[in-house]
């Protein structure tokens, strides 16, 4: 029973590349809500390990002038001493959102004295603005949206009154999860030691910096290593007016203090998909303005389609693409919020939307300033830190800065909280003298709208691109939920898996899911890449039965790899 | 499979399943007579859209969803419709430039593998010919598009906020005119389902702007096609019956020369009353007693200022006191309300209208006290001095109609009410026993509406059965 379709190709087909970075060069904010770039799309090394004879751990050496050296916890994991050279600390952290909370606590198992310093609250954007309240919220409307739907239940043969919720309720649920994910991650910190600084981190120069509120309060300390970790805040393109009550940012729109009935969502990525799941969830209605041509732009174009079908398509949801938001005023002296569009290629006006709310999800901007970044020739690229893929910080002459790094969000890379906590561990490694690459093509991204989107690797329109390039075939299989037990037990058969491979070697370039906890589902494709598993080693892998895990079975069982080279046997244990 | 599955685009393209056979149009024909050497020209081509065979076993197909309405314009390379096969759902993508004339098999249901499920036509002009030609197909089917084909232009180009599909740059003009017409996502939506034009309406939600509400009026319909708005069902459902009635009324001719007079609001309390009833589910039990004994003891009682009424009401209450069940309330459809006390209702036709005095706690005073209380309440409904809670607190209500020789009928039940009695008049009936024997009794046809929610019909036939037990052994009454 070969429940998956193959599309076999023998030569490249004329696929034009997604034009998203192109267009995001020339409007920063278009798609920027997954500001993927693929690093030019050659084949990554998957870790280039080089042992330095020089890794000789330096936390061994005893230090006298430890003048910051205030408490010790747990002996075996205790934050060291400062190694020799003078420093203050081994490796300070500016930036303690998810990024630097990784690096942190890799730092410390890898010896190094190490201080994080944060200049609001512990947890960052992901934690108390991002990632962690929008769960809660998508949370609720998960249930919201199963409650809702008669014909849903009654296959259940489950009968329930009409469903209402409480917004408050539903707000606080997402302030304390963000609250208790906050303490979480400071009393990890604290327990391992690393010193908790507050105030803004400047760097003056090289290895030096300081921090405070700014004023002559300061302190300033030294490090051998300084990772930057400041992150993001919301874009708002300009020509539009954030009041916060009627045009948000999504930092406004967690906290949920109002739901109203009609809501202009402006972008269609990761963040105003999963509001609008949210929004309409609560019985709002929503209508998405997206500069760019499609929805979804940074999606697979084949899961974009099949996720507008169900995301989008059926639901109280319209929208607008190919325009731009040119000007959006908030509602006042009895006037809705008036949104002014343009086309996006023309600049024409097209007309005006007047709505009850705008939620402005066109992206992020790194959070840079105050840096200090001048002191140490660096240019940023429209607010990016330029980095090399060690991380390692480009001055301005394109020479790189020794012992400064730059992770997460402010570089850019891959605009994701679990990358820019790899590419910390990833730094760590590299100063406690291991050398390391992250492969930024295993890491996966997902999308948690109901039901959820995820995606590792490469698109398909990627991939040809790429073959192309480098003469080798690309083959595609596909496996649908509707033909696994446990999604048809759940009545969710909605949805694909999609696996993007070379039939001559088993390589996986990657994996989109779209259906039932897709995001949990993606590891085993993301770890494989990681890994370097080929499909014809991983096809033999057991999945317990009934799972939604057999999706990805099938996947690579129904995966055709024309390999010579032997499969390799599992030894026996 | 093979063969289809070699397609070099990413999803699906059924070349094969559009047939490119080139409709000649007989009036190109006629009308345009040129000079016989040449080929006839063909000007038009209306294609039909297949159902692709996804598989090799697949024999037939169902249609998920239509991603393009009747009326848009389709490019090349275009999505058109969502197949479902055995494993999963397919994009079918046009070949061919051209509008989507018309939707032979409508979304959800199925269709074999190469039969029409949709008509293409290159231009405009070709719209109505398609139609007529999807109209004759789909004679199989149950015909949806046959109102539609009424309208001769391409409607849904009106609703300017709709959503312009980026390929298809030439309908939508209007959003360049700064939105005049502001409707909500969801009110586009149905407008586009039910063909309602949307820039006729008259919004009524915030800032003028067209509500959901507003088209569902406009369309007066129930959505009898569910597409693809399943979850928003709700408000929809609830709509519609209210928006019934208030139609019903202009539909009836004019006869010349009538009057109009207007209700008293008795009368509207009643007719309001009537109209609420419809949402109760009732059903009917009939039940005949012999009443010699009840006729007897009547004629001894009678001199003590005892009526009819107020025996038929203690055999009730008694009765009910049994059958608690029947003396009960359905209020929300979801739960019971057992009443406390047994007041039977009384309906008693009055100066033109209906009124129903309450004999509060029939069934614990006496028949003397009840004949009393009785006289005193239909003095007070006839000079209208009948306090609320003597005429609405009744549990269970009793109509007689038997004075009048009426045999049997069928009361409605009043809202808020479990059950209600009818009662025709006692006549002289042959009966045959179990042995044979013929005799003539007095017999009275019961008839008991009740409301099927929270009362079934064992429960009114036992309820039945104790009253014809006390009705035919009266002496408990006088007790």
């Amino acid at each position: 029973m070969q429940s998956a379709i193959s599309l076999s190709l023998s030569s490249p087909s004329p696929i034009t590349r997604s034009d998203c970075t192109a267009a995001a060069a020339a409007n920063a904010y278009l798609c920027t809500p997954r500001s993927l770039r693929f690093c030019g799309l050659r084949r990554e090394v998957f870790e280039s390990k080089s042992f330095n004879s020089l890794s000789v751990s330096t936390r061994l050496v005893p230090c006298s002038r430890d003048s910051s050296f205030k408490k010790v916890y747990a002996a075996l994991q205790s934050n060291g001493k400062p190694s020799k050279g003078g420093f203050d600390y081994d490796l300070v952290i500016i930036g303690a959102g998810v990024g630097g909370h990784g690096a942190a606590l890799h730092a410390v198992e890898k010896g190094l004295k190490t201080a994080i310093i944060e200049g609001d609250v512990v947890g960052g954007t992901c934690v108390n603005r991002g990632c962690v309240p929008s769960k809660a919220l998508l949370a609720v409307s998960g249930r919201m949206r199963e409650l809702q739907n008669e014909h849903h239940m009654k296959s259940f043969g489950l009968q329930v009154a009409a469903a209402g919720y409480d917004r408050q309720g539903v707000a606080n649920h997402a302030n304390n999860l963000a609250s208790k994910i906050r303490s979480n991650l400071t009393n990890s910190m604290k327990a391992l030691g690393v010193d908790i600084l507050t105030g803004t981190g400047t760097i003056l120069g090289p290895q030096k910096l300081k921090f405070g509120k700014g004023d002559s309060g300061d302190t300033i300390i030294t490090a051998k290593d300084i990772i930057i970790a400041t992150g993001s805040v919301p874009l708002v393109p300009k020509g539009i007016e954030v009041d916060g009550k009627s045009v948000i940012t999504s930092d406004h729109a967690l906290k949920l203090e109002f739901v109203p009935e009609w809501i202009a969502i402006v972008g269609s990525g990761y963040i105003g998909l999963e509001f609008s799941d949210v929004y309409t969830a609560l019985g709002s209605e929503v209508t998405f303005i997206e500069a760019l041509d499609q929805l979804m732009p940074g999606f697979d174009p084949e899961i974009g389609k099949l996720a507008q079908r169900v995301l989008i398509n059926p639901r109280k949801i319209d929208y607008h693409t190919g325009v731009f938001a040119s000007k959006i005023t908030p509602a006042k002296d009895g006037k809705p919020v008036i949104i002014e569009l343009i086309d996006a290629k023309t600049k024409e006006p097209k007309g005006t939307v007047e709505v009850d709310a705008a939620l402005i999800a066109t992206g992020r901007a790194p959070f840079t300033q105050g840096l200090g970044l001048e002191n140490i020739n660096i240019q940023t690229q429209r607010g990016f830190v330029p980095v090399d893929e060690r991380m390692r910080v480009i001055d301005a002459n394109g020479k790189l800065v020794p012992h400064l790094y730059c992770i997460g969000d402010a570089n850019g890379k891959m605009m994701l909280a679990h990358a820019a906590s790899a590419q910390g561990i990833s730094v760590v490694e590299q100063v406690s003298g291991k050398d390391h690459v992250l492969n930024h093509l295993s890491i996966p991204a997902a999308c948690f709208t109901h039901p959820e989107i995820s995606m590792v690797g490469l698109t398909e329109p990627q991939a040809r691109e790429k073959a192309e390039k480098e003469g080798f075939e690309v083959s595609i299989t596909k496996t649908s939920f509707k033909a696994n037990t446990k999604a048809l037990a759940e009545n969710e058969g909605e949805g694909i898996a999609k696996l993007i491979y070379r039939p001559d070697t088993g390589e996986i370039l990657g994996v989109h899911i779209f259906g039932l906890h897709a995001a949990d589902l993606i590891h085993e494709a993301s770890n494989a890449i990681a890994m370097g598993t080929r499909i014809q080693d991983i096809k033999f892998a057991v999945h317990a039965h009934p799972t939604l895990s057999e999706v990805l079975d099938e996947l690579f069982k129904s995966a055709k790899v024309i390999s010579s080279s032997p499969v390799a046997q599992p030894a026996a244990v | 499979m093979a063969s289809l599955l070699q397609s070099r685009t990413p999803s699906l393209s059924f070349s094969s399943s559009l047939s490119s056979t080139p409709v000649i149009r007989p009036s190109a024909f006629f009308l345009k007579p040129r000079s016989g050497s040449r080929v006839p020209v063909v000007r038009a081509k209306i294609r039909e859209i297949f159902m692709p065979a996804l598989s090799s076993t697949m024999t037939e197909g169902k249609i998920v969803s239509w991603i393009k309405s009747e009326g848009d314009v389709l490019s090349k390379g275009e999505s058109v419709v969502v197949v479902e096969s055995d494993k999963a759902d397919m994009d079918v993508e046009t070949f061919y430039d051209g509008i989507l004339a018309a939707i032979v098999i409508n979304e959800g249901e199925t269709a074999p593998v190469g039969a029409a499920i949709g008509i293409l036509a290159e231009t405009e002009d070709e719209i109505a010919e398609a139609k007529a030609k999807a109209t004759s197909q789909s004679s199989s089917a149950p015909p949806p598009s046959a109102p539609k084909v009424e309208e001769s232009s391409p409607a849904p180009q009106v609703d300017a906020p709709s959503p312009a599909v980026a390929a298809a740059p030439a309908p939508t003009a209007a959003p360049s005119t700064p939105g005049k017409v502001v409707a909500t996502p969801y009110a586009n939506k149905l407008a586009k389902q039910h063909k309602v034009d949307i820039g006729k309406l008259v919004g009524t939600g915030p800032f003028g702007r067209i509500t959901p509400e507003d088209v569902e009026k406009a369309a007066g319909i129930t959505p009898a096609s569910k597409s693809n708005v399943a979850a928003p069902a709700a408000p929809v459902a609830s709509a519609a019956p209210a928006a019934v009635p208030p139609k019903a009324p202009s539909s009836f001719p004019e006869i010349p020369g009538s009057t109009v007079v207007p209700f008293t609001t008795m009368q509207a309390a009643v007719s309001k009353n009537m109209l609420e009833s419809l949402t109760v589910p009732t059903f009917r039990v009939g039940y005949p007693i012999a009443t010699d004994a009840l006729d007897a003891l009547y004629e001894k009682v009678k001199p003590k200022g005892v009526t009819m009424t107020a025996l038929l009401a203690k055999a009730a209450a008694m009765a009910l006191a049994q059958h608690p069940v029947v003396n009960a309330t359905c209020k929300d459809g979801k739960s019971f309300t057992h009443n406390s006390s047994i007041n039977i209702a009384v309906a008693v036709a009055i100066n033109g209208g209906l009124i129903t005095p309450v004999l509060q706690d029939a069934d614990k005073l006496d028949l003397y006290l009840l004949s009393q209380k009785w006289k005193e309440l239909v003095e007070k409904a006839r000079a209208k001095q009948l306090q609320p809670n003597e005429y609405n607190s009744g549990t269970f209500t009793l109509s007689n109609l038997g004075m009048f020789g009426v045999d049997r009928f069928d009361a409605i039940l009043p809202p808020g009410q479990g059950a209600i009695m009818a009662v025709g008049a006692s006549k002289p009936t042959v009966l045959a026993d179990k042995d044979g024997f013929f005799s003539v009794k007095n017999k009275m046809l019961v008839n008991v509406t009740a409301d099927h929610r929270i009362i079934y019909g064992a429960d009114l036939a036992a309820f039945l059965q104790t009253f014809s037990k006390i009705i035919e052994n009266p002496e408990s009454l006088t007790m």
